[in-house]
């Protein structure tokens, strides 16, 4: 079958073109003891995994990002450090993960063993198995070029407790480097920009940071990874669960300067640029400095900073001080982010 | 940023702000109400929501956001027209992003794509001459908006498509025009201004000559004003050491971007291909004459509305919409009567709701529902 360069909907068929494409690619690619008997489902010893927490965190996420590859990563690592750090927020161990790839005819089987092998080696990075997977083979149009979805589970230790609800006024906001990279670069890289930049985008799993945090801050309140809609929105959402304000500061919040060249030019607003590597995290005041600290110890940490504060004001407002010396309002966006005309 | 945060210093902002107060409390005794300047320009509207400048001013002056968002100020019938042409199976229909959320009467642009029609964002007129290559087999149609800024680009990029003989790309033709407009505002009855921030884009193309009436009809001082922070407080300064010291005259205070004269290839090419039309309709200020250009019979091949048959229904605003009064500085957005209820940026009723630019919007986004609580309860 390597003789085909492209998927075909025959690979989709359920007869030997898909064994051999899920043998060829995926598998191979994977090689692990939990897929190797290739089951219809992965099975975990439950002893095993109780004897690493007292909570089981289970998460899945959706990956349809175009182009599949941009400066920084592509939609393989995505996928895997995606998941990863959903459950890492939670303050979980990831352990397993699972991988159905929905795929458009025609796409090169070549660019699909990339995805594979990227995957595989950012899951090996990250130390977590891809223990069970899927494909599907879409006639053409009915996707675009490749879907990929990970479930992941993890375990949480006893005695955490983190969650967006606990913020009280006087914690600090955290935030562990440079923000936006990723919606940049991914903009960029669409191409119709006619924008050449260097931006690459921070993909990466944070769980190994998220542990070194959370040894350094027993006291954390709340983390999440800020994705789609940007550190805004990871803020907004705190401050509504928390019932609580949270004010933060321009000028203590770190962009890269091709970040915000980037953003003044097409009248985007950095703060809700999606990331793929960074977290924000509430803290108590008294444990700010060492969790800073420890964030700063980790590469994937080196730029962190302190942004803001939760305070009395209005429940649920989120409010900037700008590095003008003004202030405003961090309200949620609508819908997408768009350009504006002048 | 090199270049840029040089005028976003916080250290002369403060300067500013205090020069700004000393002259405002000069003559405090013997006016009777605040200080009304208005901002033409919506890119003027945005930085001062983006830096939170209007909390930084002192008491005694206010800031009236004026008519110059494109988006805005885009009425009901044009969407429908749009939405009709992106529906035609053989168009392409390219526009700039924000007007793809501007409420029709069915639907906005963005909801048109959703249904299937072919709907995509450009960054430039040039980005759609590239699809009219790549698509020889389809029709493009370039939604052709703003105001001087932006008519240049979309001129040259007809005179470019003739050049190249390229036959499948056409501009759905919606540009308008500053000048009638501020005309417009200064007439109208209920008008309370002291003096203008001049719309820096247009200026860079049209020069200052064209405001000269503002000072010299209607009495009012006017400075052409950039768009970073320290531009803007720095222009309003410039309104007030005029009006300090009697004076009413156009000065530019954006002299790094704006010649005298204007920029004449833009010119040139604007006078090539458009011509005025009798009168066009805004959203909330209704028909104002002279205030829009279509293409000349001579780029009739060029012109969307002349190569489809369009559905060109003229709609009425909404009626418990107050646009028009915000627009011209009347009343606050905060004040209207469906400002943050039945008008809000999930469901706008009003385009000043819609896009970034207008000053609902800004208001909603940036703090105005807390200056509305204020407000209910002053």
């Amino acid at each position: 079958m390597t003789a085909n360069r492209t998927v075909t909907l025959a690979h989709g068929g359920g007869g030997k073109a898909m064994k051999d494409l899920i043998a060829d690619v995926f598998v191979s690619a994977f090689a692990n003891p939990a897929l190797a008997p290739l089951e219809d489902q992965a099975r975990f010893d439950m002893a095993a995994i109780a004897a690493r927490g007292d909570q089981l965190a289970f998460t899945t996420d959706s990956y349809v990002v175009d182009p599949l590859f941009f400066p920084g990563g592509d939609i393989g690592k995505l996928a895997v450090n995606g998941t990863i750090n959903d459950l890492a927020v939670g303050g979980a161990l990831p352990l397993y993960l699972s991988c159905a790839a929905i795929i458009e005819e025609g796409l090169p089987l070549a660019l699909l063993r990339d995805v594979a092998g990227s995957m595989a080696r950012a899951a090996r990075e990250a130390g977590v198995v891809i223990a069970t997977g899927d494909t599907k083979v879409v006639p053409k149009g009915a996707c675009d070029k490749l879907f990929v979805t990970t479930s992941g589970i993890g375990v949480i230790r006893p005695g955490l407790e983190l969650g967006a609800h606990r913020a009280r006024p006087g914690d600090i906001v955290l935030v562990n480097g440079w923000l936006g990279d990723h919606g940049a670069a991914i903009l960029a890289a669409r191409g119709d920009l006619a924008l050449e930049t260097p931006i690459e985008s921070d993909c990466a799993a944070l769980h190994r940071l998220i542990a070194a945090l959370l040894e350094a801050a027993p006291g954390m309140r709340c983390l999440r990874d800020a994705t789609r809609g940007g550190v805004a929105t990871v803020l907004n959402e705190f401050a509504l669960a928390s019932e609580a304000a949270i004010e933060i500061d321009e000028a203590a919040t770190p962009l890269r300067e091709e970040v915000r060249g980037f953003c003044d030019i097409l009248g985007l607003d950095p703060l809700y640029l999606a990331n793929e590597g960074k977290l924000v995290a509430i803290v108590p005041a008294e444990q700010a400095e060492a969790a800073l600290a420890a964030l700063r110890r980790d590469q994937r940490g080196r730029e962190a900073a302190a942004i803001g504060r939760v305070a009395d004001g209005e429940p649920g407002r989120v409010t900037m001080r700008t590095a003008f010396g003004g202030s405003r309002i961090v309200d949620m966006l609508v819908g997408e982010q768009l350009p504006r005309i002048c | 940023m090199k270049y840029v945060d040089e005028f976003r210093d916080r250290a002369k902002a403060e300067a500013l702000i205090a020069e700004i107060g000393r002259l405002l409390a000069r003559n405090a005794t013997v006016r009777r109400r605040s200080l009304h300047i208005m901002e033409v320009c919506g890119g003027h509207t945005h930085s001062i929501f983006r830096y939170g400048i209007e909390g930084m001013l002192p008491d005694g002056i206010e800031l009236i956001h004026g008519p110059g968002c494109p988006v805005c100020v885009l009425p009901i019938g044009i969407v429908d027209d749009c939405v009709a042409l992106a529906e035609r199976p053989e168009v392409i229909f390219t526009t700039f992003g924000d007007a793809m959320r501007v409420p029709g009467s069915q639907k906005t642009l963005l909801q048109a794509r959703a249904d299937g029609a072919d709907v995509r964002m450009v960054y430039s007129p040039l980005d759609a001459l590239v699809l009219a290559r790549k698509h020889p087999e389809r029709e493009i149609v370039f939604f052709g908006l703003g105001f001087e800024t932006t008519m240049p680009s979309t001129a040259l990029t007809i005179l470019r498509a003739e050049a190249e003989r390229i036959g499948n790309f056409s501009v759905f033709c919606n540009h308008i025009t500053i000048v009638p407009t501020i005309k417009a505002v200064l007439d109208s009855p209920d008008m309370q201004l002291d003096g203008f921030l001049g719309p820096g884009h247009v200026s860079m193309v049209v020069g200052a000559a064209p405001f000269r009436f503002v000072a010299e009809h209607y009495k009012k001082p006017l400075v052409i004003a950039g768009f970073e922070p320290l531009d803007i407080l720095q222009s309003i300064w410039m309104v007030l050491r005029q009006l300090d010291e009697g004076r009413c005259e156009i000065e530019n205070q954006y002299a790094r971007i704006v010649p005298a004269g204007g920029n004449s290839p833009a010119l040139h090419a604007v006078a090539e291909i458009y011509e005025l039309r009798e009168f066009f309709e805004w959203r909330g200020l209704g028909s104002i004459d002279h205030s829009g250009v279509r293409l000349r019979e001579r780029y009739a091949a060029f012109d969307a509305a002349r190569k489809f048959a369009l559905p060109n229904a003229r709609i009425a605003d909404p009626q418990s919409c107050q646009c028009g009064e915000v627009l011209k500085g009347v009343i606050k957005p905060w004040q209207c009567k469906v400002f943050g209820t039945a008008c809000t940026p999930e469901r706008p009723l009003g385009a000043l709701m819609v896009s970034s630019e207008g000053a609902c919007a800004a208001y909603y986004r940036y703090g105005g529902v807390r200056r509305r609580q204020q407000g209910a309860a002053a």
